[in-house]
């Protein structure tokens, strides 16, 4: 009965439903999208109604928010800091850069297209992107969590030999704990 | 009546309630807060929501055998707390594990859990964590200095260890403790400030400066067997101290209304107040409400 088909979806029925309410965010604000953060969780538009409250640690957090630009240096950080986190895990890709370079495209410092590092389950487009698109982001990724596609974490473990090469060819010193989640 | 099974059933009855209890006033305090800053908020159950999301997550975290027992012993240190706690007056519906000198267990188990954890912390290595525990006990070297004084003058006052004691003290005499004891009323509710942990005593998780503090390396199950055990032992602390000064409570609703009475003193105090460092807090506990603990000593000598 536990294990048998019928019942195990309504459990994940139950799950998304739970996961989709709340939501914990770890914002790695190391571009400059990070200051559309601040507004989006204060008075005036108020993510926490939604669910959405801000995470302190990888550990607890639910969605790894890119705010904007990857530089080369900071790659390495932002893959640790995704695989530290507990599945199930989402990947918000945050402002034009992360999605072909934004303003970036021709430097030689920053990565152009995050999707090729890490999977990602929502772009927010925009340059910035402001509170009201921040917040639809949000809303299609509870759309997706509700709807059960939102399986960024399970296409980083299957394909996990092509994102780690691509992550190589970035990063020349690769001195990274194995995860085994 | 009088059997094992009754009390097994009890203790169970009363940790539900404790859980469903404690998890809404964290969730009505998170409302509060938010229309104080003039936001809409989340709704009161959203805990409830959080709770569920992080059981259905998955855990695969290892640093060691005492990582893994930091929040059991936390949980096993708030049902302890609430067994001794008699809920309602008369031992009405909830058959608590009373006995002769409880205070005084009481002290010691109140400070067991934050000892597990801090061992459990301990062993993750995470440099937050480590800083989180030495806060936190720096914190409660200087809240149960009064929360000790407080309760010391109960016990000479009325010559007894017993809560059930000070409960039957109060229903005889008519008048609750708060007003016949005072100063030890005083202490006690400001040495609960800093036991809530809320602004300006949360110099341990102190979100964006410590990342969470000793549970920055939990999530999912084990965050959740914290928030629910921080659930329980917030009920339970609250239960006590409408025991012991407010005179217990007869049926359930007054006792939900007056431990929610006392539970917005450290949440109001928290929503306008900004976080002191450690040895300010440290210093504002030494200074009044240990003051208030030696008047209510003096009080409790000679009158």
């Amino acid at each position: 009965m536990i294990n048998d088909k019928s019942s195990q979806k309504i459990v994940d029925i139950i799950q998304n439903w739970a996961r989709k309410q709340s939501i914990w965010v770890l914002a790695y604000g190391t571009g400059c999208g990070a200051i559309e953060i601040p507004p989006t969780m204060t008075s005036r538009y108020d993510a926490e109604r939604l669910g959405v409250r801000g995470a302190a640690t990888p550990r607890q957090a639910d969605v790894l928010l890119i705010t904007g630009y990857l530089t080369t240096k900071t790659l390495k950080r932002v893959i640790r800091v995704y695989e530290q986190m507990q599945d199930p895990k989402y990947v918000i890709g945050f402002g034009s850069c992360t999605i072909n370079g934004g303003m970036y495209y021709d430097s030689y410092n920053t990565i152009k297209v995050l999707d090729k590092y890490l999977p990602v389950d929502v772009y927010i487009n925009g340059c910035m992107p402001r509170p009201e698109s921040v917040l639809s982001g949000f809303g299609k990724l509870q759309e997706l969590i509700s709807e059960g596609k939102a399986n960024g974490a399970q296409e980083y473990k299957d394909n996990l030999e092509w994102y780690r090469a691509n992550q190589k060819r970035i990063i020349p010193n690769w001195v990274m704990p194995d995860y085994n989640w | 009546m009088d059997s094992i099974w009754y009390k097994i059933l009890g203790v169970v009855v009363s940790f539900i309630l404790a859980f469903i209890v404690g998890m809404t006033y964290m969730g009505l305090s998170r409302k509060i807060i938010a229309r104080v800053q003039n936001r809409k908020g989340p709704p009161f159950y959203q805990n409830f929501i959080d709770a569920m999301k992080l059981y259905s997550k998955s855990t695969a975290i290892h640093h060691g055998l005492m990582q893994h027992l930091g929040p059991a012993f936390i949980m096993v240190s708030s049902i302890m707390t609430l067994m001794i706690v008699p809920v309602l007056n008369d031992g009405k519906w909830f058959p608590n594990l009373n006995f002769d000198g409880d205070l005084i267990f009481l002290l010691y188990i109140m400070v067991f859990g934050p000892l597990g954890m801090a061992l459990g912390a301990g062993q993750t290595g995470n440099p937050n964590s480590a800083i989180g525990v030495t806060r936190g006990l720096s914190q409660m070297v200087g809240f149960e200095i009064p929360w000790v004084m407080a309760l010391v003058a109960l016990m000479m006052q009325f010559k007894t260890t017993s809560i059930v004691d000070l409960m039957e003290v109060q229903a005889q005499s008519g008048t609750w403790l708060m007003f016949s004891s005072p100063f030890a009323f005083i202490a006690a509710v400001l040495a609960m400030l800093g036991m809530f942990r809320y602004s300006p005593f949360d110099i341990v998780g102190a979100p964006t400066e410590l990342a969470s503090g000793p549970v920055s390396e939990n999530g999912g199950k084990y965050l959740f067997t914290l928030m629910s055990s921080g659930a329980v032992f917030a009920f339970a602390k609250l239960t006590l101290y409408v025991d012991l000064f407010m005179g217990g409570a007869d049926n359930l609703i007054v006792l939900l209304l007056k431990t929610f009475a006392i539970y917005l003193i450290p949440m109001l105090y928290g929503v306008v107040s900004p976080r002191y460092r450690t040895e300010q807090a440290i210093r504002y506990f030494w200074g009044w409400p240990t003051f208030f603990g030696l008047l209510a000593i003096l009080h409790a000598v000679f009158f």
